[in-house]
């Protein structure tokens, strides 16, 4: 307990100081005021309230994807003489989502804003030096420059072995920041591209890079389906792959509401027993890595007992569709693997195509090679005896959770699954939440309001990152990368792009590709690009390989990356193996950090001892530390979870000579663009042709982003319905993607983004928060895709478009158009007699079961074992063990553990009172939860001779962890395959830099290796062992 | 112009009687431990308002930090895993000041206006009145207040008396993700609780119910419990809270002959000041409980 507030309650002693004041003070004044001689002079007023005249600012908080709405209490007036100073934040009860609540991350910013960590001037660590200096800005953008032009000047790879120009600077990486603004975003993406950068990813990479594969193979957007509000209108809720009330409380609140308005059940399976678990109905333990075990289970018992909604199966997937011939499952394996390569052929997957590209189906689903009979046989043996074996999950529960997954299979009821990292971080992330999204779609709670999968992402805005397509081999809006191989010449990215429509009558969207595409390079490349230059394709970089996290780790550490610009990351503690990656970044010649605070990576060259002991005199890397501003200090947009685009406002200066993000990064590309021109050197035309027609070139605002990001038109745009009419001005904004042309006269900086400030002005910051119905507010903020809140809501409507749910309509086919609270998903003319699917950016219009070819590790869902397994085996096929598709670098597989020697398993996850690494820096983040701990059970406890508050040691093998025992009946040692596991709870916000107590890098426990889809790393099940120190 | 911006209901060691015209509504705040999910927002938010900060602690073993209330601290969430009832339930209960109708700290404390209740149901300390004497503490049912090392003088939850008295909620009511605590009339709390614990009796929680103890003539801080009947379950919540039998007596059957006695101590503290000053702890004396002050912290934190 806090030593210095000693309460003298009755069986405590009473102190010297006390007794002292009682005798001498206490009674004397007594006496007095009993004797009536005291006048009274004691008056009663309550304290002044603080915020009578500040002034108030609208924002959004910074931390995680609920993007609850905040406002900042500012000193002063505004008046020029005052400095604004922020003195208090609390919540916007405005807000639709958030109404006023702040988690505790969100409640404590004030001291994240204040931090004694946040930096405040640019500084220079020297190569070999033991300490900081500080420079000027000029010296700083000046150096940085020089570096990065030397480097690119030097290793810029023009054209490849083929001959196709390829613009490709491998030799500096960049990292980019998850919680920075859309528009500091698309400026990285434009600077990034036009230089070469490849090596490239977001914090996207480390979380949700599986929600995107999952949800897009399988419904055609990578996005959490429905929204934070929407939740309140389920009957049932599952959380699995997550810990919503932990990590996202606010947005939590609105299953609470579901509990308490329609006495929803909601029901929690996680290795912990969790906060969710503490206000859930009912708990069930499963082993970290068996989800797929598990849902595929809930498929056959489904299947089996015939708890499907048919009418919708029929109708809105791909169960009648017949696959192709190349198609196998054996023993663990697909059809078309290449043993050699890890790796499969995917074209072995394909649907049955007709002549002209379409489908073939089944509607009575009796052809035994339809989806529908695949899948029934691929889950066969998925028995509920099979399951409880692998997942440890008692056969009960199970099918407790069967059956009330099976109760919302009629269209009266719906229910929802909030996940996060718990699925994303695997071997077989992608693979987990298709499960469910396959689990959704037979219940038809897709589409639905109260139903959906969704998705909880992480920082303020990975929404916005991943939508601005700032990964390695993404462009804005979804567009990949060009390709080297695939994409040699614009006509190639083109016709391999975009996809035809697989069915009569399908609105196939990704079918307008050209028309985002070209726009996409009228905004970079203004008017340089031309049709006679295929609009600047050739100047785009293209990719070979994907550059995630792991890759550039493992490039680094192979000595072949020299400069490694760092916006808003903190990679040191949030990628794993941190043993691999100081030793990685050790090797690297420059490296530029953009933060607001200190981080562990800024400072990887300092020894902090046991913790993290290097020797500063042998690490040459130049580190460049330059102060950036935090929310509070800037404008822009960040999207949350649920894609609403939200408009926040400065509400004070930044410390020292920080600056915005936007300004370093105007320097920077200036001082480059400066170089360039000044000097030449290799590849300049990217750079010197590159769009930039900022008012002020060192500092693009927001603003001007923000209406790039919405695009405008070049020329004036006829309107097809109507010649006499246009669509558009030239020079006006546009009023949405529908007016996006391939011929040149639009330009749009993410196509999806189109319609978030037109001519109507900022359509972001939008403040009406008027319920159209079911907790929909359309008019609060701007949501992609064309302010639509449920994606794929047409589906909520029978295919004659009634709605399958009167209670839950949220749009209908009201004769002449689909209308209603929200914005259709749909064409909003095409009558339900048309047959367009309500998945209408697959070019066949259906929720897809078997999901073709769209990821690498199989159309259907299979468990496999983590990489570290504690069984050593997998009971479903021994010969295949892991799953057959992951990428594995050989010095990281040298590094795995087996189980005999580490016999426990470790998942690492985050804490409610934290966000990440940031908030040690924050005082009241840290008061919340102070030092770094692990979460054991009470009987691995006695058996290791552990107590509660004792010091353990955790350790894999690849480096250990000390940490403090919580020991608790939260976990339990789970029967699998006949053997006991015990499992380890990690938390992992703990590092050197901050005002909470230190501790260790939690990533130097889990191995370098990822999701087989998109790298996304295995944090959430690995082996360790345990001991006292 | 009114000395306060709340009506005052009663001060403490005062025996002036109070203005009673007008009848502010009684507020209460409304903690619904069954959807709590511990996440502490309340706790931050409460420090954040307040401009307090509790040094940063260690964890000693289970989720609760800081790991007691202090002057510091003014609300802490408790957590308790337990298996009364079967299955494991982790039970979470937000603590602080209950605002007590009959609140022991006021009755308990002796220094005139360093405690007051307002008439709309809050108990709140001045601590600029407070000598320091801890009496508030003993007074104390649910064993709130804590005396501050700063200053010795005693503090707790003010329900954020300056926020209600210009029509906001508290802090901790409004920042709750969950909307686990509620704040409005003790008579709307009463309701939302009534249908609170109707759910909670359909999904079998058979004893569910609302803490709103007699024996302090009711709280304006006020708990829906899962297990009504067994709230020790919830890190010991008092099942019967009352005002220690030793602050009955001193403020009962005492209060005449210590009136009478004290009385000659008032003649001989004001002689005193006359002749040699106000009474003040000489540097050597502070300095020397100082060092008394830290050996029982060492001894305590060496025993643990």
């Amino acid at each position: 307990m806090a030593s210095h507030d000693q309460p003298a309650s009755a069986g405590m002693p009473i102190s010297r100081r006390q007794f002292f004041r009682i005798s001498a003070a206490g009674l004397g004044t007594t006496g007095l005021v009993m004797a009536g001689a005291y006048s009274g002079e004691a008056h009663a007023e309550v304290r002044e309230y603080k915020l009578l005249r500040a002034r108030e600012t609208r924002n959004n908080c910074t931390y995680c994807s609920v993007g609850c709405g905040v406002l900042l209490y500012s000193l002063g007036s505004g008046a020029k003489n005052a400095k604004a100073e922020i003195i208090h934040i609390e919540g916007d009860p405005d807000h639709p989502v958030s109404r006023g609540a702040l988690c505790p991350k969100g409640a404590g910013l004030l001291d994240f804003v204040h931090s004694a960590q946040r930096l405040r001037y640019p500084e220079v660590r020297e190569a070999g030096s033991n300490e900081w200096k500080r420079i000027s800005w000029h010296e700083a953008i000046e150096r940085v420059a020089r570096h990065m032009k030397a480097d690119r000047d030097a290793n810029i790879v023009d054209r490849n072995a083929a001959g196709v120009p390829v613009n490709r600077w491998l030799s500096t990486a960049m990292l980019t920041a998850s919680a920075s603004s859309n528009e500091t975003g698309i400026l990285t993406q434009k600077i990034m591209r036009a230089l070469g950068i490849v090596a490239t990813d977001a914090q996207a990479r480390v979380c949700h890079g599986p929600t995107v594969s999952a949800l897009a193979s399988t419904f055609g957007r990578g996005a959490m389906t429905n929204s934070w509000v929407d939740i309140k209108n389920a009957d049932f809720i599952l959380v699995m792959g997550g810990n919503a009330a932990e990590a996202h409380p606010v947005g939590f609140r609105w299953a609470i509401e579901a509990k308490k308005q329609r006495g929803a059940k909601l029901v929690v399976v996680d290795p912990r027993f969790n906060r969710t678990a503490s206000v859930a109905d009912y708990y069930m333990p499963i082993r970290v890595g068996s989800d797929i075990a598990f849902l595929g289970g809930v498929i056959r018992w489904l299947i089996e007992h015939d708890k499907i909604h048919w009418d919708y199966v029929k109708a809105y997937t791909n169960a009648a569709v017949i696959v192709g011939d190349g198609y196998d499952f054996n023993e663990g394996l697909f059809s078309g693997y290449d043993a050699e390569k890890g790796a499969y052929d995917l074209g072995k997957w394909a649907y049955t195509l007709d002549a002209a590209g379409h489908v073939s189906t089944d509607p009575t689903l009796a052809h035994p090679r339809c989806v529908w009979n695949l899948m029934k046989a691929h889950y066969a043996r998925y028995t509920p005896e099979v399951v409880s074996e692998l997942t440890g999950t008692p056969q009960e529960d199970f099918l407790k959770v069967c059956a009330w997954l099976g109760e919302t299979a009629v269209p009266g009821k719906v229910g929802t699954i909030l996940y996060a990292l718990g699925w994303t971080q695997h071997t077989t992330g992608a693979q987990n939440i298709r499960t469910m999204a396959m689990i959704q779609l037979l219940l038809g709670n897709i589409g639905m309001p109260g139903g959906g999968v969704n998705a909880l992402r992480g920082h303020s805005n990975i929404q916005g990152l991943s939508d601005l397509g700032l990964l390695s081999t993404s462009l804005p809006g979804y567009l990949t990368l060009p390709n080297e191989k695939n994409h040699p010449t614009y006509a190639d990215y083109i016709a391999k792009t975009t996809p035809r429509a697989q069915r009569d009558h399908q609105l196939n969207y990704w079918g307008n590709t050209p028309k985002f595409f070209v726009s996409l390079m009228k905004w970079m490349w203004g008017d340089k690009a031309t049709a006679a230059n295929d609009w600047g394709y050739d100047w785009l970089p293209k990719w070979d390989r994907m550059y995630d996290v792991l890759h550039i780790t493992e490039l680094m550490h192979q000595g072949k990356i020299n400069g490694f610009v760092v916006q808003g990351f903190n990679p040191l503690a949030s990628f794993p193996d941190a043993n691999k990656v100081t030793e990685a970044f050790s090797k690297l010649k420059y490296m530029v950090i953009i933060d607001p605070i200190e981080t562990e990576t800024s400072s990887f060259w300092q020894n902090h001892g046991e913790s993290h002991d290097v020797d500063p005199a042998r690490i040459a890397t130049e580190v460049f530390r330059l102060p950036s501003t935090c929310f509070a200090e800037e404008e822009g947009a960040i999207v949350n979870s649920s894609r609403w685009l939200q408009w926040h406002f400065k509400g004070a200066e930044p410390p020292g000579e920080a600056k915005g993000d936007q300004e370093i990064l105007g320097e920077i590309f200036m001082a480059l663009r400066t170089l360039y021109e000044k000097e030449g050197g290799k590849l300049a035309e990217p750079i010197l042709n590159l769009a930039w027609p900022y008012r002020d070139p060192y500092a693009p605002t927001a603003q001007e982003l923000a209406m790039e990001l919405n695009g405008r038109a070049l020329a004036d745009i006829p309107d097809p319905a109507d010649k006499t009419r246009l669509l558009a001005r030239k020079g006006e904004q546009l009023a949405g993607f529908a007016a996006l042309q391939d011929d040149g006269s639009t330009s749009c900086a993410c196509w999806i983004f189109s319609g978030c400030w037109t001519q109507a002005g900022n359509q972001m910051a939008r403040r009406d928060n008027t319920d159209t119905g079911l907790g929909n507010t359309p008019g609060w903020s701007w949501a992609w895709p064309a302010n639509r809140r449920i994606l794929y809501n047409r589906a909520s409507c029978t295919p004659e478009g009634k709605p399958w749910d009167p209670s839950r309509s949220l749009i209908a086919w009201n004769g002449e158009r689909w209308a209603g609270g929200d914005i259709p998903d749909f064409k909003a003319d095409s009558p339900p007699s048309e047959g367009m699917g309500p998945f209408i950016m697959n070019p066949e219009g259906l929720g897809r079961l078997y999901c073709v070819d769209k990821l690498v590790d199989g159309p259907f869902p299979e468990h496999y074992e983590p990489m570290e397994t504690p069984l050593g085996t997998n009971p479903l096929h021994p010969a295949v063990v892991s799953s057959p598709a992951v990428r594995i670098f050989p010095g990281d597989r040298a590094r795995l553990g087996k189980h005999t020697e580490f016999p426990y398993v470790g998942t690492t996850y985050r804490l409610t009172e934290h966000f990440q690494f940031w908030t040690k820096s924050v005082r009241l983040s840290a008061i919340a939860q102070p030092e770094q701990f692990v979460e054991i059970s009470e009987s691995l406890a006695r058996e290791k001779g552990i107590a509660a508050g004792d010091w353990v040691k955790v350790s894999s093998n690849r480096g250990y962890i000390k940490a403090r025992a919580v020991v608790t009946k939260r976990l339990r040692p789970l029967s699998v395959n006949k053997q006991t596991v015990h499992q380890i709870g990690i938390p992992l916000h703990w590092g050197w830099v901050g005002v909470a107590k230190k501790g260790f890098l939690t990533n130097v426990l889990p191995p370098a290796v990822g999701d087989c889809n998109t790298q996304t790393p295995e944090y959430k099940a690995f082996l360790v062992n345990l001991e006292k120190v | 112009m009114a000395l306060q911006s709340l009506d005052i209901q009663r001060r403490s060691a005062t025996t002036t009687p109070q203005p009673g015209s007008r009848q502010p509504i009684e507020v209460a705040k409304l903690i619904d431990v069954t959807t709590c999910i511990g996440c502490k927002a309340c706790q931050v938010a409460c420090s954040e308002w307040n401009d307090i900060r509790e040094e940063v602690g260690s964890n000693i073993g289970v989720y609760d930090n800081p790991t007691d209330l202090s002057a510091h601290a003014w609300t802490v969430m408790r957590f308790t895993e337990t298996e009364a009832h079967g299955r494991l339930e982790w039970l979470i209960r937000k603590d602080g000041c209950m605002h007590c109708a009959d609140p022991g700290c006021l009755k308990a404390c002796p220094s005139p206006g360093a405690i007051i209740q307002y008439k709309n149901g809050i108990v709140d300390f001045h601590q600029e009145n407070c000598i320091g004497c801890g009496y508030c503490v003993t007074g104390c049912p649910f064993n709130v207040p804590r005396l501050s090392r700063e200053d010795g003088k005693a503090y707790k939850c003010s329900l954020c008396s300056d926020r209600v008295a210009v029509g906001q909620e508290p802090a901790c009511v409004k920042t709750c993700p969950t909307g686990a605590i509620s704040f409005g009339s003790k008579e709307d709390m009463k309701d939302i609780a009534a249908t609170r614990i109707d759910d909670l009796r359909r999904r079998g929680f058979d004893k569910a119910g609302l803490y709103d103890p007699e024996g302090v003539g009711g709280t304006h801080v006020m708990y829906v419990l899962h297990h009504a009947d067994e709230p020790a379950l919830y890190a010991n919540l008092p099942a019967n809270p009352a005002i220690s039998p030793m602050v009955s007596i001193w403020k009962g059957v005492a209060k005449p002959l210590a009136t009478l006695a004290l009385a000659g101590v008032a003649l001989g503290s004001l002689f005193h000041y006359v002749m040699k000053g106000p009474n003040e702890i000489s540097k050597e004396t502070e300095d020397e409980i100082d060092a008394e002050d830290r050996r029982e912290r060492e001894d305590k934190e060496a025993a643990q």
